[in-house]
């Protein structure tokens, strides 16, 4: 089969789209573990429904839409947090005020006749070629950016004190991740949807963080446990006819529960050794 | 030639100041330590001088392009984060084995090159810290209570190492404690700090005198000595610090 064929083909769209998706959601989920930001990529990824609304009221492109909701989000949420909010009402307030209103805004919407759940859990087997492009460029985009910034990143993730007096301004690490943040839920949001946006992100890093000894390490495993989890996920959607989001998710979540299990039993075998 | 130099630094934060009028200077090569009560502003004053936070009054300046070494109070390291003793020793900049090697050797903790972080003990952690301050060739060292939850032999070895570290490098140290009495034997000046500068001198030597040597034990070798304020004022409200 020539690379034309291929991507005429809508289940090698959704797989190059979904591992795509991973590649970046991977060492970014990291950083989200990392710095304990779950319910900020939560309530970011939540909030890109009215980004939906918004796209489809003004007929942007959902990217368009998504993208400038999700960031206006993020920073929101940063601007408040620095002023002296408190993170979890922050985010419990905004994240799902976001979702409500997106939810509503788009009942709005006389002349648009929307299949909701395709946005609240991904339609990654509609991934069209222009959809791929943009996913795929998206994702390089991120990962380009966290490669980049890497050491910048990480040092100020473990102490802004530190990386201040490096000569690196963690407010600025802090948007790099915000930037990263709002581009992988604009473009997860067809692989995935909004409401599994986070897991994407949490569930592969904190999968990784039970074999990895250094944060690159941890970083490129996520990628791989976020990839295979979508290739695994995807084949069982079509040999069982799930839905493909959930199904990419429930199978990550599977690989998490076992391999903590695995490493737990691992170790008391090894206790009882020594 | 100044390293660092500060002119009537006030901070607040919203509520009444936490420092007042306070003119800071240090040179090359020279030991300072401010000590001062919780709460005194110590640590803030600290984190103007580094550029962390903004004065609200004043002017900090700092000689173009100084070389920081910043060794923090503590340093929690998230669990979830993988951290090697030698991918630590990397940040911000990469360095090569044979760097890392060394100056883990220098600190006297070579063993645990390929420890992660979380688990070093208090001692070997706040080494680590050390080690990695020195990797970029400091003209300063900074020390934000670096001893702090130390055992009293642990302190003094801790001291001990920083000053030979001083000597072997010329650098300077400016080093923050919250005892008001014990510091550095080597310090050339200390700052007594409540919110502004209560008092500074040198602290006295106390190795010809029986019975501090007998307070701090014989672990110190030399390594603490004791400060003598010397106070014109009282603090209307609070217990005079001193």
């Amino acid at each position: 089969m020539t690379g034309r064929a291929m991507l005429d083909d809508f289940f090698t769209r959704a797989l190059l789209a979904g591992v795509a998706v991973a590649a970046a959601t991977g060492p970014l989920g990291c950083f989200v573990v990392w710095r304990r930001m779950a319910y900020f990529g939560d309530a970011t990824a939540h909030a890109a429904i009215l980004g939906v609304a918004l796209s489809l009221a003004f007929a942007w492109s959902i990217y368009v839409g998504t993208l400038l909701v999700a960031f206006t989000m993020a920073l929101l949420v940063s601007t408040l947090v620095g002023r002296g909010w408190a993170i979890d009402t922050t985010l419990g307030v905004l994240a799902h005020s976001g979702l409500a209103l997106g939810l509503v805004a788009v009942s709005f919407l006389p002349n648009v006749r929307v299949d909701l759940s395709a946005y609240l859990f991904g339609d990654i087997l509609a991934v069209a070629r222009f959809d791929l492009a943009v996913i795929a460029g998206g994702a390089l985009l991120v990962v380009a950016l966290l490669a980049w910034r890497w050491q910048r990143l990480l040092t100020a993730t473990v102490s802004e004190d530190l990386a201040h007096t490096a000569g690196i301004d963690p407010a600025r690490e802090r948007l790099v991740l915000t930037v990263a943040l709002a581009v992988v839920v604009a473009v997860a949001l067809k692989v995935v949807g909004v409401l599994l946006i986070a897991a994407m992100l949490i569930i592969p890093a904190a999968t990784a963080r039970n074999f990895a000894r250094a944060p690159e390490i941890m970083a490129v495993l996520a990628a791989l446990i976020g990839a295979g989890a979508v290739i695994g996920g995807l084949h069982a959607s079509l040999i069982w006819d799930t839905p493909a989001g959930p199904s990419i998710v429930s199978l990550a979540a599977a690989v998490f529960a076992a391999t903590v299990i695995g490493t737990s039993l691992w170790r008391s075998v090894a206790a009882l050794r020594s | 030639m100044t390293l660092i130099a500060a002119e009537n630094l006030s901070a607040s934060f919203g509520g009444p100041p936490v420092l007042r009028d306070v003119d800071f200077a240090i040179a090359p090569g020279e030991i300072v330590t401010i000590v001062g009560p919780n709460g005194s502003g110590k640590s803030v004053l600290l984190r103007l001088l580094l550029g962390i936070l903004a004065p609200s009054q004043g002017r900090v300046r700092r000689k173009r392009g100084l070389q920081v070494g910043y060794v923090p109070q503590r340093l929690h390291i998230d669990a979830a984060l993988p951290m090697p003793v030698r991918r630590f020793l990397s940040l911000p900049r990469r360095r090569s084995r044979a760097e890392i090697a060394q100056v883990l050797d220098r600190v006297g903790v070579p063993h645990v090159v390929d420890q992660q972080m979380t688990t070093l003990s208090g001692g070997q952690f706040q080494r680590v810290l050390l080690a990695r301050a020195l990797l970029s060739e400091p003209e300063i060292l900074v020390l934000d209570e670096a001893a702090q939850g130390l055992d009293q032999p642990g302190i003094a070895a801790f001291y001990r190492l920083i000053d030979a570290v001083h000597r072997e490098l010329g650098c300077a140290v400016l080093s923050v404690s919250h005892d008001l009495h014990v510091v550095m034997s080597a310090s050339d000046r200390v700052i007594c700090l409540n919110g502004h500068i209560c008092c500074q001198g040198a602290p006295s030597v106390v190795s010809s005198a029986p019975e501090y040597r007998a307070l701090f034990g014989i672990g110190t070798e030399g390594a603490l000595a004791l400060y003598q304020h010397s106070h014109d004022h009282g603090h209307d409200g609070a217990r005079d610090a001193g």
